[in-house]
Order: structure tokens, then sequence, then C-alpha cells
């Protein structure tokens, strides 16, 4: 505990900005993809469900910061759930008050964030170790990060599967829409196409396209696929 | 078939609406536990195992909750309920089966935030179950699990040994294969209402 305060280093930009693409928590670290694919079906409840996960997120990371210095190690996991889960049912209550429609849209989704990796990981990785307000700019960055992945994953999804965006028409009414986008197969496949585009944009900054020929015949077939 | 009855139930949760890949629960495991058949069939075994306990407890649990009105304690509760029972299988394992406790290693304590357990809690609460009907329920979702990720880990051991374009490594590609399973599991939604 005492290690932990002696290297604190200064608060700067990078702790707030790293959250949201270099180690984007969707994209990079594979963390909470349950309410990723799950909620995506569009980009409202994508925003929803990436603002519940926000205020969750930044709550939690707060109060363990606030209290790593009290909470014993041996029960440590135990009691980040417990906090967790409090602001969880918190969320729960005002998302039903608010709106119920949208309540009943993400369903037991908003229950599940308790069991969201990305803030649970964040709680033990982040939170446990660093100060008050850098655990809380980290954890609003990682949590703007989760929202942005969200909403790439959702916009493709609505717009190829209802040809719609946030409920407005974009493609005429001839537009035969690609339902499966919408069913389950469709988040996986988007998700798996955004991760094969950002992979071969970041091979192509470093410089080694060896790959470069059979990876557009992968993104043709994963298209072909949809 | 009649929606309610137990094999409909066990059906719906194991094929139909599969708790991986048609509920997008528990894809954490689904996605870091699947490179090797072995530990795959291994972890849904004891994710089974937990799914069991904690379903049959949270019937329980939400009884007592019910009577004195204490809904709003239900997610508390389901997850510290979950957290323990999760150490109970740990325990278990680690007297009876070292061999098996070392294979699972790290991952076995990751089965607290696993999604598709506190789902088994939520759903079944949600949806008003009784008590057998919850078993069957749990039990259902848990060989989905299990069905879904050895799948999974048998078409990723046939990867390794293919030549694949770099950009497809780490999870992209595994994605990919999940959305194609995904198709073909919703063939299954012929087998009964999809919104069971």
């Amino acid at each position: 505990m005492t290690q932990a305060t002696k290297k604190e280093t200064p608060l700067t930009l990078d702790v707030f900005t790293a959250g949201i693409w270099k180690e984007n928590p969707v994209f990079v670290m594979m963390l909470g993809l349950c309410p990723t694919l799950a909620v995506t079906n569009s980009v409202l409840n994508s925003l929803a469900m990436g603002i519940a996960s926000i205020f969750v997120l930044v709550c939690s990371n707060a109060l363990v910061s606030a209290l790593r210095h009290f909470i014993p190690k041996q029960v440590r996991i135990t009691t980040y759930i417990i906090i967790i889960a409090t602001f969880v049912t918190l969320v729960d209550y005002i998302i039903q008050a608010v709106s119920l429609d949208l309540y009943n849209k993400l369903g037991a989704f908003i229950q599940l964030i308790v069991v969201n990796c990305l803030i649970l990981g964040r709680a033990e990785a982040y939170a446990s170790k660093h100060s008050f307000t850098k655990s809380v700019v980290s954890a609003l960055g990682m949590g703007l990060g989760f929202t942005l992945a969200l909403v790439m994953l959702g916009s493709v999804r609505e717009l190829l599967g209802a040809g719609q965006l946030l409920g407005y028409q974009v493609f005429s009414t001839q537009f035969e829409p690609w339902v499966v986008m919408i069913l389950p197969p469709g988040g996986f496949i988007v998700l798996g196409s955004w991760l094969l585009l950002i992979n071969y944009l970041e091979q192509r900054k470093t410089g080694q396209l060896i790959a470069a020929d059979s990876a557009s015949q992968c993104a043709v077939k994963a298209e072909s696929f949809s | 078939m009649n929606p309610e009855s137990l094999s409909f139930i066990f059906l719906s949760a194991f094929l139909i609406n599969n708790f991986v890949l048609a509920m997008f629960l528990g894809l954490c495991p689904f996605v870091g536990v699947s490179a090797k058949r072995d530990t795959a069939f291994n972890m849904s075994l004891a994710t089974t195992f937990v799914m069991f306990v904690s379903s049959t407890c949270s019937y329980g649990i939400n009884l007592v909750l019910t009577t004195f009105d204490l809904e709003f304690l239900r997610l508390i509760s389901y997850i510290a309920l979950i957290a323990s029972s999760v150490q109970l299988v740990e325990m278990v394992l680690k007297k009876f089966s070292p061999a098996l406790f070392r294979a699972l290693g790290i991952f076995l304590p990751l089965i607290t935030t696993n999604c598709a357990i506190l789902g088994v809690a939520l759903f079944q609460t949600a949806r008003e179950y009784d008590f057998l009907q919850s078993v069957s329920f749990s039990l259902g979702a848990g060989a989905g699990f299990g069905l879904a990720i050895v799948l999974m880990a048998g078409l990723r051991e046939k990867l390794e040994l293919s030549n694949l374009p770099n950009i497809t490594q780490a999870a992209a590609l595994s994605m990919m294969l999940a959305g194609i399973l995904s198709l073909t599991f919703m063939g299954f939604a012929g087998l009964g209402g999809a919104n069971a």
C-alpha cells in the first residue's frame, strides 16, 4: 500500500486518452464483450449502455480508489464486486424511472453490468493502485472508449440491419435490410470486421504489409457471409 | 410443445437460445479459454456446476427476499452467492482433483465474473420459474455453454495448423468464427418459439 503512493506519477492527458483509443477496452483489451455485442443493435441502445457503464465505472473506481488503503487485500475482489453491484442497482432504478421503454429494451443487460469484466478489471488493475483524481480521469477515458466502441458497432449494425441511423431513415425504401446484422450473428461479424480493419491499419502504420493480399480477400469473405 | 415443460426449457437454453451464441452471455471465457479442447471441456464442467449451485441457491434467496420485500438487494445477494459458490468449487476441486485444479488455473476464480451465471439467476427470476424449472434451465444453459465452447475450441485447434494472414491474429478471427457458429445455431430456432 505504501509503495503505491510513493511512485505516483503526475496526472497527464495520457491517462485520459489511453482508454479512448490506444488501450480501448473493446478493440484492444477485449474486455466487456457481452454487453458490447448484446445491446448494440441500434445506436440509441449503444449510447444508453455506454452512459450507464461510464456512470458505474467512474463511481466505482472513485470509491475503490478512495478506500484503497482500508480494503484488506484478501477480500478485495468481493469488496469491489459489492461496490459495483451497489452502483449498478442505482443505475437500474434510475433508467427504470427515466425511460421504461429503454429499460425494457436493454432488459437484463443493465443488471449484467455487474459482471462486466472491464469494470472489475479497472478497479483491480488501476483504481486500487492510483490516486483518486487519476482513477476518476482514467475511468472516464475508459468509459468513453467503451462507449465509442459500442457506438461504432451499433451504427454499422443499425445502418445495415435496418437502413436507419438513430431512428432516421438513411437509405431509400428500396433498400433491403440485412436482417442478420441485427440478429446475434451480426454482432460477432461486425466486431470481427472492425478488429480486422483495426489490425490492418495498425500493420500498415508499422510498415509490415506482408499479408495485404490475403487480408483483402478475408475482408471480402467477411462481407459475403453477412 | 408446452413452453413451460421441463424438457422445453432445457432444450431452449441448450440450443434455441444458446447462452453464448444467441444471448451473448459468457463471452470472456468463450474467447479466453477456447484455445484447447480439454481445457474448454473442463471449464464447461466447472461452469455448469457453479451454474447449478447458484441457480438452486438463488431460487431460495429470491423466496426470502420477496417475503421480506427486499427485491432491491437481489443483485448484490446473487453476486455474493456466486462468488461463494465459486469458492466452494475451488475448494472441492483442490481436495479431490488437484490435476484439474491446476489445469484450470486462473480461469477458475474468473468464473465469478462470467455473466452467463448471473444471467441464469436473473433470467429465472424474471421468468418466475419454479424450482424444477430453474434446475432444468440452469442445466440446459450449462450444457449450451459447454457445447459452444467445445465446438469453438475444436475449430481453433484446426486453425492453428492452417496458414493465416497476419491481420487475423488474436481475436478477429475468433469473432468471425463465432459469427458463423451463431448463424448455424439460428437454424435451431425452428425447434420452437424463438422468444422462449
